[in-house]
């Protein structure tokens, strides 16, 4: 019974936050919630008792994304609340691709052999064997990710350190 | 009377480093409430001991700091002044409550509990004793990093929310600096996990135990790897902690006062209760990785005291040194902070990577402690000397003082 309980806050959390991340007019308090959104999803995994996803996903996307988020908000726009109308042009559109999206989602997930069987309990694999996994049979891929990531960061980094070269026969 | 005998049992249990600790109080209860008695259990004492820590720890650091600027420091309050934490939470408590009319006051009240929260929650997977971590994760090391992540989202909003152009300064440089000090801390650690191969941090401090029969306990900063990687681990724990010399973020010369500028009563002792909790729990971390956990440092003297008393014993040594630099080195300026991390902690962190990897796959000590020392401290002067060109200094030469 208290698994259900946890479930449902959960569950509400997320909603709520994600909710309110798209609804509010503050651009800081959009990506609070989102962060917020964020944190109930690690707790789902934990509770899930998937340890690795939970955490990474709490690392990478509250400790890494969410700065991200927030120094580009801040670096654009200043995080100044936008006047105007919430909805675009094309909601009508927008909604009506939701619920067909929505119904799609429920239809998949109700049809899908994982919920028709009765719970298996199968052995979560632990952090150990992730990192096993990753470091004999997913080895390469790891690396070409990490040699592409590399390259974005020296990218990024070579992008930012274009300055205006100032002329020789300037003085300062 | 039963759940009261159960208690003291635990509790004798805990403190003389017995098995299970937890069994006779538990099994003195009704069966329904057994899980969340456990869960007090574990966070009553972390509750209880890292406050008073805290509140000891101020008075220390403002008697050592007296010291150190010859002075006396507070010596009203109490025996020779270790009250004054007293009079100080007093005060902070029923101070009035200020809260600027721009501010976002929602945000702004958040801000201090989840700063707080997630410094509390890294106490969680570290091994106070031998039989004494609150949660035995097999990911603990993960977990740690995950849960402090946190905290830096919590001094922006800190320094946003208060709509004041020092708090927001402020908060930028501490998230700059967070972020950045970050990957060394990391790297840092990784090591350990390297050789030994997993992420449980009780495991980590077992595995530090001495062996029977030898003379020094094996803890890492034993090894060349080890010495470089923990002296590279506090320094970025000192500047994840936000403090002197790395205290930019609160530069009181510059900003004031930085994030929480505009913080007063308790909140503002929220902040500084949350400040050197992180920086005991890195502390916690550094010990348990580095120092051997709660392992003794001779292997002749591993049963003569109870095993958190070693803890306890290292962090405190370690809450010195801390008190130690704060009086001593002056702040680092901004470019500094950065390249410090950029251009001299992280190439070093990969190459004690490196030397970690070497001392696993070498065979013969004498060949591995000249390979690892030799790549270090090559490392170290070659870094030291392209980033840090010399100067030189002439004599010096007092013009008043003689």
């Amino acid at each position: 019974m208290p698994t259900d309980v946890i479930l449902w806050i959960l569950g509400g959390l997320i909603l709520i936050s994600a909710v309110m991340s798209l609804a509010l007019r503050n651009l800081i308090h959009c990506a609070l919630f989102l962060m917020v959104c964020f944190l109930g999803l690690a707790g789902l995994y934990l509770h899930l008792n998937a340890v690795f996803s939970g955490l990474v996903q709490a690392l990478v996307y509250v400790g890494a994304v969410g700065i991200i988020l927030i120094f580009a908000i801040l670096l654009t726009e200043g995080g100044g609340t936008e006047t105007g109308s919430h909805l675009g042009s094309q909601w009508r559109t927008g909604i009506g691709l939701a619920v067909l999206l929505a119904f799609a989602l429920l239809g998949a997930v109700s049809n899908s052999p994982q919920t028709t069987q009765a719970a298996r309990h199968t052995e979560e694999p632990t952090v150990r064997e992730i990192g096993l996994k990753l470091m004999t049979d997913y080895l390469l891929p790891l690396q070409t990710i990490g040699l592409l990531l590399t390259a974005a960061a020296i990218g990024a980094v070579v992008l930012a350190m274009q300055e205006p070269k100032p002329r020789k026969d300037e003085t300062p | 009377m039963e759940p009261l005998k159960g208690l003291l049992s635990t509790l004798w249990k805990a403190l003389t480093d017995q098995p299970d600790p937890k069994a006779p109080f538990l099994e003195s209860i009704p069966e329904d409430y057994r899980s969340l008695a456990s869960a007090v259990l574990s966070v009553a004492p972390i509750l209880m001991v890292f406050p008073l820590l805290f509140a000891l720890t101020t008075v220390l650091e403002r008697k050592g700091l007296g010291r150190i600027q010859n002075r006396l420091g507070p010596n009203r309050v109490g025996p020779a002044g270790f009250l004054q934490f007293a009079a100080d939470g007093l005060k902070t408590l029923t101070k009035e409550d200020v809260v600027p009319r721009a501010a976002d006051r929602v945000v702004h009240f958040l801000a201090p509990i989840a700063l707080v929260i997630p410094v509390l929650l890294t106490f969680a997977v570290l091994p106070f004793g031998r039989n004494l971590a609150p949660i035995d994760l097999d990911a603990g090391l993960l977990f740690f990093f995950a849960v402090s992540s946190a905290t830096e989202l919590a001094v922006f909003m800190a320094g946003w929310a208060s709509r004041n152009k020092y708090s927001l300064l402020g908060a930028l440089r501490a998230v700059a600096q967070m972020v950045s000090y970050e990957i060394p801390l990391v790297l840092a650690a990784l090591s350990v996990v390297m050789i030994t191969g997993t992420l449980s941090l009780s495991a980590i401090a077992a595995a530090q135990s001495p062996t029977p029969g030898s003379f020094l306990a094996p803890w890492y900063v034993f090894t060349p790897w080890g010495l470089m990687g923990f002296l590279l681990f506090m320094i970025a724990a000192c500047a994840e902690a936000n403090r002197s010399p790395f205290d930019l973020p609160e530069g009181e010369s510059e900003i004031i006062a930085g994030y929480y500028l505009e913080y007063s009563g308790f909140k503002f002792a929220l902040f500084f209760l949350g400040e050197y909790l992180g920086l005991f729990a890195s502390s916690g971390l550094a010990i348990t990785l580095f120092l051997g956990g709660w392992n003794a440092p001779f292997a002749f003297m591993q049963g003569w005291l109870p095993s958190w008393v070693w803890f306890f014993a290292k962090l405190a040594t370690l809450i010195a040194v801390f008190i130690w630099i704060r009086g001593t080195l002056p702040r680092v300026r901004m470019d500094q902070l950065m390249g410090l991390a950029w251009k001299f902690m992280i190439p070093m962190t990969l190459l004690t990577l490196v030397a970690a990897g070497l001392w696993h796959r070498l065979p013969s000590a004498p060949l591995r402690w000249v390979a690892c020392t030799a790549l270090l401290a090559g490392a170290f002067l070659v870094l030291g000397r392209v980033l840090m060109p010399r100067t030189r200094h002439g004599r010096r030469v007092y013009r008043y003082a003689d």
